[in-house]
């Protein structure tokens, strides 16, 4: 029988349950340097998560920051040193803790088998296409990963890419030291242009994924792109991180289309 | 067929929700994107006299039972608010939803500065905030915390907006030994409505680092562990004053929460926390189970039960749909 709409609390109280909703312990099993102001941490805890997700890391009496999901099992982050909170990540060693609360948010939605896709990462925006990519190994019929930075030095899991067999990476930097010389975008165009894209999963700065937005549109290809604002409370109420009429850490970080199956 | 329709000093609501003070209110599309998914009244988040950064995160993690936050009143300051409000007073009215602009201060007469600045932009309403309990360090204990110093912040508010003829909403603090009596001095301070209730202050440790987990130590309790500490405010507040319209605030996450905050006394009832607990669609969700809840009770409108729980009758419905009042 139906239950009446009014009926039960607890029914009606499903919860968008996150694992970690109160911030909790974890130790920091391995830290990999991958460029010159980039590591990699893998942690010692497992969140049920998908590509695009995001938590919000803790140091008390410091600070607490949203990162990516790099993976969910081992749960692991990377953080780019740029400030202060990052910068007090990268000094801290294999056995460490930090804390964590997550997952959040919308990853990316990429529904139905046979999808030939392109995933752009500007910068330190690879760090949920990895994940991604290897999840549509064997799913979607092409994978694309075109990854750009301002010099090759910025580069990030190119390497990581290229491991992954059935992944064509291509890499792109604004000063032609690595890769082909220029943006994603210019990467990215003749194979819209081909038709050899039916969707564009993306993370990176504001201005590459309004670039990449109005490709796709120009294209017809539906774009899942990975926006970034201030976070304060990580779970849609304070409306710190508002963007367009949603709030991203909720409704976000991906925006985009849901492709039909 | 029960309607929602509530009338709330000079206007009829076209639900009796008002998303509170805080939740969504910091930008124009999301105080509209409410309005269009079921609010009848929408606040924006308290601006104050200068322009505040807030407090360090963590500001706002969800508990066992509820949410608790610091947030520390975040927001661009009166002058640059006062934009912010235009719009979306532009943008709400179409929809036929009322803007309440929400203020703080540090002290009483600066109260009355901001409410000057705000009435520029012609918020339908003015929410006097005397009750976050998150500032404490800065600006002392909260002017709700008695009858003196509440009802000296709504002489000057009163006092600024009354070229503007604005009602004025005073938003008042569970955490006080006799909230009725807070409640009628704010009332013959000139309040026009009342709020009740802003955050119950608390503090969350966490054991592995011994530290407290919000930066600002102490926060805000809301969500559901304030529902009855919520509830009994709003009941005491309606004794207290039984004429003054009272916007009933805490813990209301279903239609059912929120019925029961109208058979408390409330006019009409804020939601706040339950975004975090059931989505972006909350607002119409707690709206449509109102809906469902008072047809299948064959409650005509949110009138007939308002107050229910301060009468000396049982609430039941005959088969025929009439509702009968039972003497106990
Ligand atoms: C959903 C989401 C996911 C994120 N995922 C990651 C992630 O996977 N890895 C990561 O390193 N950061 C990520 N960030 C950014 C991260 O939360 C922090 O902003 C960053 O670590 C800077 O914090 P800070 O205290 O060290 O420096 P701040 O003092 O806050 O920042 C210093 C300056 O660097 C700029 N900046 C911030 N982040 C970067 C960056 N990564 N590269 C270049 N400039 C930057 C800021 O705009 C500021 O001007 C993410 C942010 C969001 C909202
Ligand atoms: C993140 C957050 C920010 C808030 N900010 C304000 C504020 O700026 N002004 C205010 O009067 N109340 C503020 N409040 C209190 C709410 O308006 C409301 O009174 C309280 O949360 C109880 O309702 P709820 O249980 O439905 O959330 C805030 C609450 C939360 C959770
Ligand atoms: S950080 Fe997204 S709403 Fe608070």
């Amino acid at each position: 029988m139906m239950e009446p709409a009014y009926a039960t609390r607890n029914s009606q109280l499903a919860i968008r349950n996150s694992q970690f909703s109160l911030p909790q312990r974890v130790r920091i099993l391995d830290i990999q340097t991958d460029n010159y102001r980039t590591k990699t941490f893998v942690l010692d805890a497992s969140l049920d998560a998908y590509p695009g997700q995001f938590v919000m890391a803790w140091l008390p009496r410091f600070d607490e920051k949203p990162f990516s999901l790099v993976n969910a099992d081992p749960v692991t982050l990377m953080i780019t040193a740029v400030g202060p909170f990052s910068r007090l990540m990268h000094a801290k060693q294999p056995g460490d803790f930090v804390w964590l609360r997550g997952p959040f948010g919308m990853g990316y939605g990429v529904e139905g088998a046979g999808k030939r896709l392109a995933l752009v990462g500007g910068g330190y925006g690879v760090a949920p296409l990895h994940w991604l990519a290897r999840t549509q190994l064997g799913v979607a019929a092409s994978v694309t990963a075109v990854i750009g930075a301002r010099t090759g030095e910025d580069i990030l899991y190119a390497e990581r890419f290229a491991g992954l067999s059935s992944v064509a990476a291509v890499v792109t930097t604004e000063d032609g030291s690595r890769g082909i010389h220029g943006r994603v975008t210019d990467a990215l165009a003749p194979l819209l242009e081909r038709g050899e894209i039916d969707a564009i999963c993306a993370c990176g700065p504001h201005g590459m994924l309004a670039a990449l937005e109005k490709l796709g549109q120009a294209h017809g290809v539906e774009t899942q792109l990975s926006w970034e604002a201030y976070m304060r409370c990580g779970i849609g109420i304070c409306g710190a991180c508002e963007f367009e009429g949603k709030v991203l850490c909720m409704d976000g970080p991906v925006l985009g289309t849901t492709w039909q199956a | 067929m029960s309607i929602l329709q509530t009338p709330f000093l000079n206007h009829i609501l076209p639900t009796p929700l008002v998303l509170a003070s805080g939740i969504w209110g910091t930008t124009v599309s999301l105080l509209v994107r409410a309005a269009s998914t079921g609010a009848g009244a929408v606040t924006a988040k308290s601006c104050g006299p200068v322009p505040r950064a807030g407090h360090v995160n963590p500001s706002c993690v969800a508990w066992e039972h509820g949410l608790i936050n610091a947030i520390g009143l975040a927001n661009p300051g009166a002058d640059e608010e006062v934009g912010l409000l235009r719009q979306a007073q532009a943008e709400l009215a179409p929809l036929g939803v009322p803007l309440i602009a929400s203020i703080f201060a540090g002290t009483a007469a600066e109260f009355g500065d901001v409410a000057r600045i705000v009435a520029e932009a012609r918020p339908d309403y003015i929410e006097v905030n005397i009750s976050c309990p998150n500032v404490s360090s800065e600006f002392g204990e909260p002017f709700a915390a008695n009858p003196q110093s509440a009802a000296e912040v709504t002489g000057f508010v009163a006092e600024a907006v009354a070229p503007f003829a604005i009602p004025v909403i005073v938003k008042l603090a569970p955490n006080v030994p006799s909230i009725g009596r807070i409640a009628r001095a704010v009332v013959e301070a000139g309040a026009d409505a009342l709020c009740a209730v802003n955050t119950m202050p608390g503090l969350l440790i966490d054991p592995e680092s011994g530290q407290t987990i919000l930066a600002n130590r102490s926060g805000g309790l809301s969500g559901p562990a304030l529902k009855p500490i919520a509830l009994k405010a709003v009941y005491d507040a309606r004794r207290a004053c039984p004429e003054i319209p009272i916007i009933g605030t805490g813990g209301v996450s279903t239609g059912q929460d929120a019925i029961e905050m109208l058979m408390a006394g409330a006019t009409a009832v804020g939601v706040g926390s339950a975004i975090y607990y059931r989505g972006g669609d909350t607002l119409s969700l707690i709206r449509d189970e109102m809906l469902a809840w008072m047809e299948a009770h064959n409650v005509p409108s949110p009138d007939e039960i308002r107050g229910l729980s301060h009468r000396e009758t049982l609430y039941t419905s005959n088969p025929t749909g009439a509702p009968i009042p039972h003497a106990h």
